[in-house]
């Protein structure tokens, strides 16, 4: 039988603003099923989303549900999940807020490694608001901000993540939406931060004016651009060159959780234990 | 009611005074001269339970105590000038979906990096409207370091009364002064505490900002099957965003009219020295307000012993101000002076509710405080 996402949609805010074709959609509802397959209770799990088409996410599905202002998704999550250890945070960015206005909180929610899931929707390009660079635009494309073509490097979202500390990292491709469940099961399974970067056709504001016309243009040039952490592995650092791999990418259970760590502080100053120490860590610099 | 005293700064005070208020919860950022609020937070909230966290920026500060605020705590942040400017966007959000905090801004010298170790009252302007939009600030100013701790407590209170930030603003002097002060007992502060309205009827009949004209949104605490949304759009009744014409008329007219309608129950003044000033030709009236209002006091007491008959009003609610009162006392008192550590910040709310344009004033910049003998050297040269 097919599956009913009744249950966790604001069935009155449907249809969504999304454009048709879009892949946000897919990710919804491959994230509808990541909790529902987890049978995590809509009443403990709170959803933050920041601003632009992503932001709207937060808006269609019926959990406890906050629309941030740009790029702050990571901030409240963490004053939610701190004041709320026991319950699911989510985070829904774009590439915009992620990784631009926000980066300083991506980077710094993975580095205390809270257990928040940050669902990241990379669609190479401001989507909302009309054509934007993006930090993820690839050189060379054509955006609004520059006509001439873009020349500002990109930057990998999932390779921060690593760099800074996030406990869990993985990608997909909304082309894969079996696989892209899987990896928010195993992110909302994974305690600590886990940042999941999910691939979007954005064939509106992105395609159009880069020969990629449908959503299918676009699907497909996202498809040609990714490949499996396997294969990738596998490959030369030539052959490498310009794909992005899928798949869990950093996978780090031993590592502490902030919430957790916090409780030690909370504990020392209960007079339950002693003070931190150096000792206390494996990896302390 | 009882009180008791204690030894300490108006910083530690005003961190004590938001654990004894039921705060569980501090997000910030280290900025002088506020940093001890977050020093002392830090030793006292694990202790309670609750929590504390230097974020990466100011911005991340206010974000997760807005944040925090929203799933139901008791929320802190305390910063300076410069934090403020980065806070205004994100307390913009908390003023238009009705998230109560508590933000306390210790003032230093401004613009930008201005003097971070000296005193001013620079942010007095930014207070009333630190974000873009439409919508009423509630500010506090402590004038002693007693009220370092009450106004914090005030402002819990009146948050979760209003659901909307609260400014405490201390300045440079007040939050570093050390000494004595007379503060009500921990008993009472707890007893005094009103905790914000909730629904407790069935979800589907919960409509969280669905209320009258001049009442706040009413938000259930999250995770506990009420669930709703939260935006900082203009939206509607369940919190979902929403363009239509009346709804956002109706919203930004509540915001400003939750405030207004219901000032008796924020305004709160000290009249020093007011008592037995009549009218008559010669009296003067000072009006000050922060650690520029204890000059003030010294300086009236030396006019006093010089046969100059002078009385201090002193704003403790700053916004919305006292605009009533304060017609009341300059229509009735021909010499009035204001004396602040800017320039005309609050000189023109006096002039806009007093309805005249020959107030007096005395100000400085430079990062020092004013003294006593100047306020007395001033009043002598302009009356």
């Amino acid at each position: 039988m097919a599956f009913n996402y009744d249950q966790y949609l604001r069935l009155e805010k449907m249809p969504t603003l999304w454009c048709w074709g879009c892949g946000d959609g897919v990710i919804l509802k491959s994230f509808i099923r990541a909790v529902d397959k987890l049978g995590i209770s809509q009443d403990d799990m709170c959803v933050v989303s920041g601003i632009g088409c992503s932001g709207r996410f937060s808006s269609y599905v019926d959990f406890n549900t906050v629309h941030t202002t740009h790029g702050r998704t990571v901030a409240y999550a963490t004053g939610i999940k701190l004041a709320n250890p026991d319950k699911h945070v989510v985070c829904v960015a774009g590439d915009g807020d992620a990784l631009a206005i926000g980066g300083n909180h991506t980077i710094h929610g993975c580095r205390r490694n809270i257990d928040i899931t940050m669902i990241v929707i990379q669609n190479f390009i401001y989507g909302l608001t009309n054509s934007q660079t993006s930090p993820t635009t690839p050189q060379g494309m054509w955006t609004v901000t520059q006509k001439a073509g873009n020349i500002d490097p990109t930057f990998d979202g999932c390779e921060l993540a690593i760099a800074a500390g996030a406990s869990f990292v993985g990608r997909e491709n909304v082309t894969a939406p079996k696989k892209l469940e899987k990896l928010f099961v195993q992110a909302l399974e994974h305690k600590g931060f886990a940042y999941v970067e999910a691939l979007s056709n954005c064939h509106i504001n992105l395609g159009r004016k880069n020969k990629m016309n449908s959503a299918m243009a676009n699907l497909d040039w996202i498809d040609s651009i990714t490949v499996s952490k396997r294969k990738y592995d596998a490959m030369t650092e030539e052959e490498q060159l310009n794909l992005l791999p899928t798949g869990i990418l950093k996978q780090d259970t031993v590592v502490r959780e902030y919430c957790d760590m916090y409780q030690d502080i909370i504990d020392v100053h209960q007079g339950k234990r002693g003070k931190i120490t150096q000792d206390d860590f494996v990896k302390k610099i | 009611m009882a009180t008791r005293e204690v030894i300490s700064t108006g910083n530690e005070l005003s961190a004590i005074a938001a654990v004894d208020a039921g705060c569980t919860f501090f997000g910030g950022y280290p900025l002088t001269p506020s940093s001890e609020v977050m020093h002392v937070v830090s030793d006292l909230l694990p202790k309670v339970g609750g929590t504390s966290i230097q974020m990466e920026d100011e911005i991340a500060g206010i974000c997760c105590v807005i944040g925090a605020a929203m799933s139901g705590v008791r929320a802190l942040t305390a910063t300076s000038g410069p934090g403020m400017s980065l806070k205004a966007e994100n307390l913009g959000l908390a003023q238009m979906a009705e998230v109560p905090l508590v933000c306390v801004n210790v003032m230093r010298g401004g613009p930008s990096t201005g003097l971070p170790t000296r005193v001013s009252q620079g942010d007095i302007k930014q207070a009333s409207n630190p974000s873009h939009g439409d919508y009423r600030s509630i500010t506090l100013c402590a004038g002693s370091l007693a009220e370092c701790y009450t106004e914090t407590v005030r402002a819990f209170n009146l948050a979760d009364r209003f659901m909307q930030p609260v400014i405490v603003l201390l300045d440079e002097t007040i939050g570093h002064m050390h000494g004595k002060a007379d503060l009500p007992t921990v008993e009472d502060v707890k007893a005094g505490i009103v905790p914000r309205k909730t629904f407790d009827g069935p979800a589907d009949e919960y409509h969280p900002y669905e209320c009258g004209p001049t009442e706040p949104a009413t938000l259930n605490p999250m995770f506990e099957g009420y669930r709703y949304h939260y935006t900082g759009l203009h939206h509607d009744k369940n919190g979902f965003p929403t363009e239509e014409i009346e709804t956002c008329r109706k919203l930004i007219q509540r915001l400003e009219d939750k405030v207004m309608a219901h000032q008796d129950e924020i305004e709160l003044n000290e009249e020093f020295m007011c008592d037995d000033l009549t009218g008559e030709d010669g009296e003067v009236l000072i009006i000050a307000y922060g650690s520029v209002s204890l000059a003030a006091k010294e300086a009236i007491r030396h006019l006093r012993a010089d046969g100059i008959k002078a009385g201090l009003f002193r704003p403790i609610t700053i916004w919305p101000s006292p605009a009533k009162r304060i017609k009341e006392m300059t229509d009735k008192i021909k010499n009035v002076l204001c004396v602040e550590l800017n320039i005309r910040q609050y000189t023109e709310e006096i002039e806009r509710a007093s309805s005249r344009l020959d107030i007096e004033g005395l100000y400085k910049v430079n990062g020092r405080p004013i003294s006593p003998n100047e306020i007395v050297s001033k009043v002598k040269e302009v009356f």
